[in-house]
């Protein structure tokens, strides 16, 4: 059976209450979320505080489509597909840099403007003007027509038609809203480096994880627990530090994390620690509250600082932490390996400790030298080989199911529900569907 | 105590590695001093482990922590063992090196490396230096900091689970 223009098939791998074993493990399928899911979606390309002037640019992907972000000399941010259109080679080949007006591909020096067009090529009159502008080349590097700005966060949509920005996030822009308003200027700036993991596991494995608050006091009892354990030991009156004040909460009980709630909005956006999180208890860091009483007043300050979400998953494939400032990037390479990319950000304005503490958070819980880290990349990959089985075909996600839920948006309920987890599977097979065609029967 | 000779240092570098690599992993811990780091930079060149990220800058209660975890019953990661084999270049005495004051007791050495780490059917291969800033101590020389610096620093990289 092929999954290809057959969107009845591909629906039927998601149940109710568990999805099958394909979504992880099938080449096919890879290959149609990366045609159809990754294009009907918006995704995430970046920050435009990674591109400040104009000619900067930073080279990234899109599901598995090389593209570049460039600030374009009318100040917009522009997203082009990192391609020449001459004989395929990608123009940009550094992570970020200025490429000044135009873009220069290395192999032939055709150039183009950072909007795409093509600008010159040597030797033109090698081609007949009639004859080439009835080519593709012509029309210089693909640019991407949806591209949207959301206080600096770029997003595309790879796909001409479909959904518009505003239907695709709904109410959920509201995280990437927190995060910035944490600025007592409003404003973010990507710092510190990036971390990059690799894992043998397949993209979707990390998107369940961020909202799987079932796992944490057994995968990371190991990590947390025994930072915990080791504190303990710490003789009387010694101040906790700040990495135990971030491992500690992973080994919460099972009653807190119901307790903290999770919000379910549309179309496989959802966040866990609704009234509470384990990013609630921090230390105040000195200088910091006084300065966002400063910049909104008491009442707005102590509103933005009071709302402590826990992981908030924009689907597909990024999750940010607004209270701890990173935002990480499941990137899929292939059914069986992802590459997560954890952003961290400076909250510009505030004191330099923020950024430490996000540093560190990064460091001890996303890095490839992560314990917390080892912890899930196990059970990932045991999740990729375990799959495989024949013994079973279907992955559960049961938990607090309730018939009606389904339709229903924009609410709270237990914070170890996984109708969050079947929210993105729901979406996984509406975004995978909606533009393919059934296949007429031979 | 008397003057630590070059071939002590060279002696301590050799020794750290081989208790790492027989996963002597407490009596490791014992080498550093109380306010001692273990740091392995992300970025190339990097000078800064507060405001840029790296893949680890611990101080000795977190290597506690990473100490006791790999010997724990619930460390699925740990399940079977990681491996690993230091081959270390001839240690450096880096006489030119700022930190370096032996009428202080303070030395640093710099000790290029090819490092392996194995578990189940996997092996990876790292290449880069160490440089350690020891102390001499009553009862011997203590690492104040250990810097390791991969020539890959930037990759992707899988779990590294050892310490190098």
């Amino acid at each position: 059976m092929s999954y290809r223009n057959n969107p009845e098939a591909i629906q039927a791998l998601v149940r109710p209450t568990e999805v099958h074993k394909d979504l992880f493990i099938d080449d096919e399928i890879f290959q149609l979320e990366m045609e159809h899911l990754f294009a009907n979606a918006w995704v995430y390309v970046g920050h435009a505080s990674q591109v400040p002037n104009v000619g900067d640019y930073f080279t990234t992907t899109v599901g598995d489509q090389p593209v570049v972000m460039v600030r374009h000399n009318d100040n917009t941010v522009r997203v082009l597909h990192n391609r020449c259109p001459h004989k395929g080679v990608m123009v940009v080949n550094d992570p970020c840099g200025n490429t000044g007006k135009f873009f220069r591909c290395p192999y032939h020096a055709w150039s183009f403007k950072t909007d795409g067009a093509l600008l010159a090529l040597p030797l033109k009159r090698g081609y007949d003007p009639d004859v080439f502008k009835q080519t593709e080349a012509s029309q210089g590097m693909a640019q991407v027509e949806n591209v949207r700005n959301h206080r600096d966060f770029i997003f595309c949509r790879l796909s001409p038609e479909g959904q518009s920005f505003e239907e695709f996030f709904g109410e959920s822009l509201s995280t990437l809203d927190n995060m910035v308003d944490r600025s007592p200027e409003g404003k973010l700036e990507v710092a510190g480096g990036v971390l990059r993991y690799m894992h043998d596991c397949n993209w979707k494995m990390l998107v369940d994880n961020q909202t799987d608050t079932c796992h944490p006091m057994v995968a990371h009892e190991s990590s947390a627990g025994t930072a915990v354990r080791v504190w303990n030991e710490a003789p009387e009156g010694t101040p906790k530090p700040m990495a135990v004040e971030q491992f500690a909460p992973f080994i919460s009980s099972y009653e807190f994390f119901e307790g903290m709630g999770i919000r379910v909005w549309e179309n496989g956006h959802g966040h866990t620690g609704v009234s509470d999180s384990i990013h609630a208890a921090y230390s105040d860091i000195p200088g910091y509250q006084e300065s966002m009483v400063k910049a909104y007043g008491e009442e707005r300050a102590k509103q933005i600082l009071g709302d402590v979400r826990h992981n908030t998953t924009y689907f597909p494939n990024i999750m940010v932490k607004g209270p701890i400032q990173t935002l990480r990037i499941f990137k899929p390479l292939a059914p069986n390996k992802t590459l997560v990319e954890s952003w961290t950000f400076r909250l510009v304005g505030a004191p330099d400790k923020l950024l430490e503490r996000t540093l560190m958070y990064n460091r001890l819980i996303n890095a490839p030298t992560s314990m917390v880290g080892h912890d899930d990349h196990e059970v990932y990959e045991r999740a990729q080989h375990g799959l495989h089985s024949r013994g079973r075909d279907w992955v559960n996600v049961a938990r607090l199911y309730d018939p009606t839920e389904e339709g229903r948006k924009n609410e709270v309920t237990n914070g170890t529900n996984e109708w969050q987890m079947r929210n993105q599977y729901r979406a996984w097979a509406h975004y995978m569907t909606a533009d393919m065609q059934q296949k007429e029967p031979a | 105590m008397s003057a630590i000779t070059d071939q002590q240092l060279v002696d301590f570098v050799y020794a750290e590695a081989r208790m790492l690599d027989e996963q002597q992993f407490e009596v490791w811990l014992e080498l550093f001093t109380e306010d001692g780091y273990y740091w392995m930079p992300l970025a190339h060149g990097q000078t800064d482990p507060r405001l840029h990220a790296s893949l680890l800058y611990e101080d000795k209660l977190l290597l506690r922590v990473r100490v006791e975890r790999l010997a724990g019953q619930r460390t699925f990661s740990q399940q079977p063992k990681s491996r690993s084999h230091h081959l270390l270049a001839r240690p450096e005495i880096e006489t030119g090196h700022e930190w370096h004051a032996p009428d202080r007791g303070q030395y640093v050495v710099r000790t290029a490396f090819h490092y392996v780490e194995t578990r189940q059917d996997q092996q990876t291969l790292f290449a880069g230096w160490s440089v350690h800033q020891l102390i001499a101590a009553e009862d011997g020389l203590r690492i104040k900091q250990k810097r390791v610096d991969l020539v890959n620093c930037d990759s992707a990289m899988r779990s590294i689970q050892l310490l190098m």
